[in-house]
């Protein structure tokens, strides 16, 4: 189950195992989709498969994180997503409603990102087989004119970026589960961020070195990963990170780290330094974007790791998420 | 957030650490030790050594309770749950605690069926919704849980529902501090005593301590502050070689402590006449079992459990680390057989062990101090 959780696991499993037996000799550092050029046009492809549990929550549902999912990852690797194509594997006996209700979402998704969906394929499991539904996206999407993304371009002194508040959508999956018996005014982030990062590479492409959102495994997980990839440290200000009330809350009663929370409408991004002000201002200005915030910079130690330091003076090293985030009661 | 961030208030955090440099003798060297394992994942989270000058070492108590817990409980309670009929319910906190079968979330993708709760009613509530299953909710934790397993018990009793039971692994920290005193190896200086089980407890179980061994402990809170605050109350205990029990979390621990869930606790619970501790061994009446007016409730008589032992891995030392003779990464397995993905010990599992602390929060730190001094 840990491969699955976003963290070392599901890095081990993808460099340890698919990697060397599909990618072959062209394989690069993970990103999030795959850039290429076929007859002398460039395209970016990315797939994203879909399981989660309840399939709706407050502020989205399965469908709405399944067009968004596949839009921001390849917004994040530098691409504009043009088409989508869905498979649907649903569950003997699932309602017709729900399903009408996820397609739906599906579809208003698009519309609003301006994105096609433009083929799919439906499987019938048997009854228990599957959590209700899964859906797995596919999207083909074009490269942003004057982005190069890549970890391996990212120099000390550039500054990392974050869209906006974090840990909103894996706190509102957990409560939402029913588990817990408290309540808080949460809703998912689930959203494209695709408009955020065309505001960003409109002002700052040159200096925009790597961008990546924060899923699974949360800005920890994703920074850990960049600190690998380019072999830096990154140093992170504490204070600077936005969080809400809510979900700082909930990771003080349950002893998780907002770092290692799952989001599903922000994105991280690392800016050469003489770029960093224009582009956290077009940013705050571009709608969803006001809570923007350069949160640290990346740094020659600790060379692979993640270093948050608190505003009185203290610091800690921030590792990758192992497994899934377990509460803490006792 | 409130009651949070007057606590982590940077400008007082940084007058506190100055006053604590102020007061420690710079020819002396002084051992504290943290009690209670929230206060280690503390120390670690907010990154509080920063503050502390180099003459105060902290020492890592015995106060996590999933990591005093020996290895054979585990699959003890697993063996129980074996039978698909059972439900084995537990905290967020166990299912990565290793068993030599393994933890209860691999028995959980080998199909057993586990599930995390996060207080004993909700075990109970599974039980109610699951007639025809029966829920085994394993129980841990010193007295800061054990109240709350109490009136779950006495609960499932008054309602009568018979499909649900525990299996006890409560603890109780007075005699665990005790030991670590009694351990030969062990020079301490004073004690930051436990929050969260004071609230239930109260500060009067600590008086032997400054009687008999004339230490001075002071029961703290969990945020930067309150631990700064404890440490400068210490500090002065100290420096007037005095020895008192001085209660630093107010806000929350009575001095008497909570009547009615000690009460709860004397309802449901009785001492055992000794139990093993992972690392410090046998220690006598350190631990609850179910009364016998609540044994049909009582997993470990109403099943018939098998009794497994475990040694530890001679390499592993836990026990050392466990009792604050060893830091963390002075143990020969740290970080390289035993990392938080593949834990040997329970110290590297759970978010308070002082080894996973450790290894989150600090080691590629002192790597890195390392690396600037060598190259310096």
């Amino acid at each position: 189950m840990a491969h699955g959780a976003g963290g070392k696991a599901s890095r081990r499993l993808v460099e340890g195992l698919f990697a060397p037996l599909l990618f072959g000799d062209s394989y690069e550092p993970l990103g999030d989709a795959a850039h290429f050029a076929i007859n002398g046009a460039s395209v970016a492809v990315t797939t994203d498969a879909f399981v989660v549990k309840p399939l709706s929550f407050p502020g989205g549902s399965i469908g709405d994180l399944a067009v968004n999912g596949t839009i921001n990852d390849l917004a994040v690797s530098g691409a504009r997503a043009e088409a989508l194509v869905v498979t649907y594997i649903l569950e003997a006996g699932l309602p017709t409603d729900i399903l009408a209700a996820e397609v739906h979402a599906m579809a208003e998704s698009a519309r609003s990102a301006g994105v096609k969906i433009t083929g799919g394929d439906t499987k019938v499991v048997e009854h228990g087989k599957a959590d209700r539904m899964y859906i797995t996206t596919t999207g083909i999407g074009s490269p942003i004119r004057g982005l190069k993304i890549d970890a391996r371009s990212v120099r000390k002194g550039d500054k990392v970026l974050l869209s906006g508040p974090i840990g909103d959508h894996g706190i509102t999956i957990l409560l939402a589960r029913g588990d817990l018996d408290f309540e808080a005014d949460l809703r998912s982030d689930t959203r494209s961020v695709l408009p955020l990062v065309e505001a960003v590479a409109r002002v700052a492409a040159p200096g925009l070195r790597w961008m990546r959102d924060p899923t699974r495994g949360g800005v920890a997980t994703s920074l850990n990963e960049l600190a690998r990839d380019c072999g830096l440290g990154v140093c992170l200000h504490e204070e600077s990170i936005p969080v809400r009330d809510a979900v700082r809350g909930a990771c003080e009663l349950l002893g998780l780290d907002p770092l290692h929370i799952a989001n599903e409408g922000q994105f991280l991004a690392v800016v050469a330094a003489e770029y960093a002000d224009t582009a956290i201002n077009a940013l705050n200005l571009a709608p969803g974007g006001e809570q923007a915030q350069i949160i640290g910079e990346i740094c020659d130690q600790p060379a692979g790791s993640v270093l948050v330091s608190t505003s009185y003076g203290g610091s800690r090293i921030v590792d990758m998420l192992v497994g899934d985030p377990l509460p803490r009661i006792c | 957030m409130k009651f949070v961030d007057e606590f982590r208030e940077p400008e007082l955090v940084r007058r506190t650490a100055e006053e604590i440099r102020r007061l420690a003798d710079p020819h002396r060297h002084y051992r504290l030790m943290e009690v209670c394992g929230g206060h280690t994942h503390a120390i670690y989270r907010f990154g509080l050594k920063d503050l502390l000058p180099d003459n105060i070492e902290l020492i890592h108590g015995p106060g996590c309770p999933v990591c005093v817990l020996p290895m054979g409980r585990i699959d003890d309670g697993l063996a129980l749950a074996m039978d698909p009929n059972v439900i084995f319910a537990a905290f967020g906190d166990m299912m990565r605690v290793p068993g030599a079968s393994g933890s209860p979330l691999e028995h959980k993708a080998r199909g057993m069926d586990v599930r995390i709760v996060y207080s004993p009613s909700d075990a109970l509530k599974l039980a109610r919704l699951n007639p025809d299953r029966h829920v085994m909710f394993f129980a841990i934790g010193f007295e800061t849980t054990a109240p709350s397993t109490a009136l779950t018990l006495m609960r499932a009793k008054a309602e009568s529902i018979h499909n649900f039971s525990v299996f006890c692994n409560h603890v109780t920290i007075i005699p665990a501090i005790r030991a670590i005193l009694d351990s030969p190896d062990m020079r301490l200086d004073a004690f930051i005593g436990p929050g969260h089980v004071s609230t239930v407890i109260g500060c009067r179980p600590y008086e032997w301590i400054v009687k008999n061994e004339h230490k001075p402990i002071v029961v703290s809170g969990f945020e930067p502050l309150d631990m700064l605050q404890s440490i400068v109350m210490l500090l002065h205990q100290l420096k007037k070689g005095e020895a008192r029990v001085e209660n630093q979390y107010k806000r929350v621990v009575p001095w008497e402590g909570n009547r009615a869930a000690l009460r709860a606790m004397a309802e449901v619970f009785q001492l055992r006449p000794y139990f093993e501790w992972r690392g410090l061994g046998f220690i006598s009446q350190s631990a609850l079992r179910v009364r016998d007016e609540y044994a049909e409730w009582d997993a470990e008589r109403r099943f018939e459990v098998p009794g497994v032992r475990v040694t530890d891995p001679k390499a592993a030392q836990c026990g050392e680390v466990l009792k604050g003779v060893l830091k963390p990464h002075q143990c020969k397995l740290f970080s390289r057989e035993c990392t938080p993905e593949h834990p040997i010990g329970a110290l590297m599992v759970s978010s308070e062990g002082s080894c996973a602390a450790y290894y989150n929060y600090e080691h590629r730190k002192t790597a890195m101090v390392n690396i600037q001094s060598s190259t310096a």
